[in-house]
């Protein structure tokens, strides 16, 4: 009998080790191996015996699974159908592979990518890279191939990849899944990378709210280190600041700064980390490189639509019944992605808002349903795919208060080095508590002042403090240096946009202004 | 051993390093529980920095505390899709419970945002919370 559970963060929360430690005492010549996660995150702690899968698996179903007669059993798992409408290409080893075996990465075709590239050197790897349209996953939907040839053409006597492992965008969590599901994967990614542009040094900025990422990349780095050389990666761990996502100010962070966000120019691809030339590039966008190489950039670029290339790993995550890593081309439509893929929402009320592309992003309400994912299209509507996260709220949800968490997040997180981004998000707050209460019926005692010429001198109605808001995050889109600043105006107006009702925006107010 | 021998140790241990800095403060947060003055004093010698530069960059980072927690302490995730299935409401619930037992703090994501909410101890993670399972869970420490 051949038995797998995952080892995943996600697995081992919802308690796949109690679950693992019954089965090795009830079935002791059972072969036990700890794989990466298949994904399907409702289902976990996912047994898989043999090929069918049983979850979400307690320690009484153990007995059970073990005889064949649990009803948690849902057949084969790679014919089941979240798994089999994916398009896996980053995630193809995910749920099958143990993560830190060079055995099993070896027999899917591990290595190939960087053989490859060991074979056809810099000009064609960056070629083939360009020709995939591979962009990076990390958001900008930057194309990866460019910037490495920017890298590759600069003068220094060091060069560096750094991949940013430091996405914290509430959501997501494919980044996590594959520095812990197949972290050589990520790691021949960078090689490739450092062959291409002639850098031998790599650093992985990993967040520290993902101790058991770090624990397998650290161990995989040491197991893997005589493939890769002379190329070497270090893992460095952040310190608790979402800011450090932006990749200057990661770089500031990596040499042991406050990390504040830098103006560019110049590019990081000039002048990175140390002053020295940098590829910073997305954990899904190393990681997707071995595949361009082994299978050449067609094999990718046949996958996506429009300008947008591949697959994308999209993670369904907040209330939602099957929520998960769900891999596949770009263009399917937020709605098949929400309704069909995702069953909908799990408490089984409507569903109100759709937050696409972490804490940044966008409320989306169900009439945006035939979005397809693609880079231009949320753009278009006001939008953001960001990392791919896909964060889905029930009726229940006050889009006044998340957009007040907007707000707040920003200004916690907020570097400080920009004005809009530092005081805009407190006043934010502020305008949109006075909006929960109503309006302010009486002048503010410094408004009032003498000195305080344009100000005014009575209270605001509700319609009056909402065009302030408006107002100011026109001043925060366009004044922040970065996008933390830059973008935290998308879920604060999309809300006011979609859900008006929910900032007191009677209709009598409206005629009060008139 | 007493601190200062031990924050050598620390700051030899990563010698060689590009940017030592980070990776330094983290093994004194891990190991003090927080970085105090007089740590921060001793690195700025210890690494031809100004106290004021080593203070900036403690200041900075919401993982460094300038005095150690008394109790264990207990990251409850309040970003989004923690808040989407129910997070605020038990943050809030849970407050009164946890008191005297643990501190609890925000942390703004844990990357298990399909089985919130979630927690994390330490290094230990814990998924799919309601209040009975976090009183127990708190009630264990
Ligand atoms: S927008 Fe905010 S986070 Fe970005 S540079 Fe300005 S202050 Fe820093
Ligand atoms: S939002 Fe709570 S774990 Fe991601």
């Amino acid at each position: 009998m051949r038995i797998a559970i995952s080892d995943d963060a996600l697995a081992l929360a919802c308690g796949a080790d109690a679950v693992a430690e019954a089965i090795a005492k009830a079935a002791p010549d059972a072969e036990i191996m700890r794989v990466s996660s298949w994904g399907m995150s409702w289902l976990e702690p996912l047994v898989e015996v043999d090929g069918i899968g049983y979850g979400p698996a307690t320690v009484s179903d153990v007995a059970a699974i073990l005889d064949g007669s649990s009803s948690l059993n849902i057949g084969k798992i790679a014919d089941y159908p979240f798994i089999a409408r994916q398009q896996r290409l980053t995630f193809a080893r995910a749920g099958i592979t143990q993560p830190l075996d060079l055995e099993d990465y070896q027999a899917t075709g591990g290595w190939l990518g960087l053989a490859q590239a060991r074979e056809i050197g810099p000009d064609a790897i960056i070629e083939t890279v360009t020709g995939s349209g591979l962009r990076g996953r990390g958001g900008a939907g930057f194309p990866a191939g460019i910037k490495w040839k920017t890298v590759a053409g600069a003068d220094g006597p060091q060069k560096y990849i750094v991949c940013n492992a430091d996405e914290g965008d509430s959501g997501t969590f494919a980044d996590r899944m594959l520095m812990e599901g197949d972290p050589y994967c990520l790691i021949e990614g960078m090689a490739i990378a450092g062959l291409a542009v002639g850098a031998d040094k790599g650093f992985i900025y990993a967040r520290s709210e993902y101790p058991h990422a770090i624990a397998k990349l650290n161990a995989a780095i040491l197991v893997s280190a005589h493939i890769v050389a002379p190329f070497e990666i270090e893992v460095r761990v952040g310190a608790g600041a979402y800011v450090c996502g932006e990749e200057t100010s990661l770089l500031e962070s990596l040499e042991g700064k406050r990390g504040e966000v830098r103006a560019k120019p110049p590019l990081p691809a000039l002048e990175g980390l140390f002053g020295m030339p940098t590829v910073v590039n997305n954990v899904l966008t190393l990681a997707a490189v071995p595949y361009i190489l082994a299978n050449g950039a067609k094999a990718y670029a046949d996958y996506g639509m429009g300008r947008s290339r591949g697959t994308m790993p999209i993670q369904l995550a907040g209330n939602i019944k099957h929520g998960g890593l769900f891999e596949t081309a770009f263009g399917i439509t937020l709605g098949e992605l929400v309704n069909d893929i995702g069953c909908g929402t799990e408490s089984g009320r409507p569903v109100k808002a759709v937050q696409v592309g972490g804490p940044l992003g966008a409320y989306h309400p169900a009439s945006d349903f035939h979005l397809p994912f693609d880079y231009e299209a949320f753009t278009a509507a006001d939008g953001l795919i960001g990392h791919g996260g896909i964060v889905v709220f029930d009726e229940s949800v006050d889009m006044l208060s998340q957009a007040r968490f907007a707000m707040e997040f920003c200004a916690v997180e907020s570097c400080g080095k920009c004005t809009p981004c530092r005081l805009g998000s407190v006043r934010g707050m502020e305008v949109l508590d006075r909006i929960k209460a109503g309006g302010r019926a009486t002048a503010d005692p410094i408004e009032s002042l003498p000195q305080m010429h344009n100000a005014p001198k009575q209270g605001r109605s509700v319609d009056e403090e909402l065009s302030l808001v408006t107002d100011l995050c026109e001043t925060m889109k366009f004044g922040s240096l970065c996008a933390l600043g830059g973008f935290t105006p998308y879920p604060v107006m999309s809300a006011i946009k979609h859900w008006p009702e929910d900032f007191g925006k009677a209709a009598d107010m409206v005629k009060d202004k008139s | 051993m007493d601190k200062t021998a031990r924050l050598d140790e620390i700051v030899a241990a990563h010698a060689g390093r590009d940017g030592p800095l980070l990776p330094i403060l983290n093994d004194i947060q891990a190991e003090f529980g927080c970085v105090d003055e007089a740590a921060k004093r001793h690195l700025a010698a210890a690494l031809n920095l100004s106290r004021a530069e080593v203070h900036g960059v403690v200041s900075f980072y919401h993982d460094f505390k300038s005095v150690p927690s008394k109790l264990p302490v207990l990251k409850l995730c309040r970003a989004e899709a923690c808040q989407a299935r129910g997070g605020e409401a038990l943050a809030a619930d849970i407050a009164a419970a946890a008191k005297e037992k643990c501190e609890i703090e925000a942390v703004y994501c844990l990357g298990l945002c399909s089985v919130g909410p979630n927690a994390m101890i330490g290094q230990d993670v814990h998924a799919r919370l309601d209040v009975q399972k976090l009183t127990r869970l708190i009630e264990s420490l």
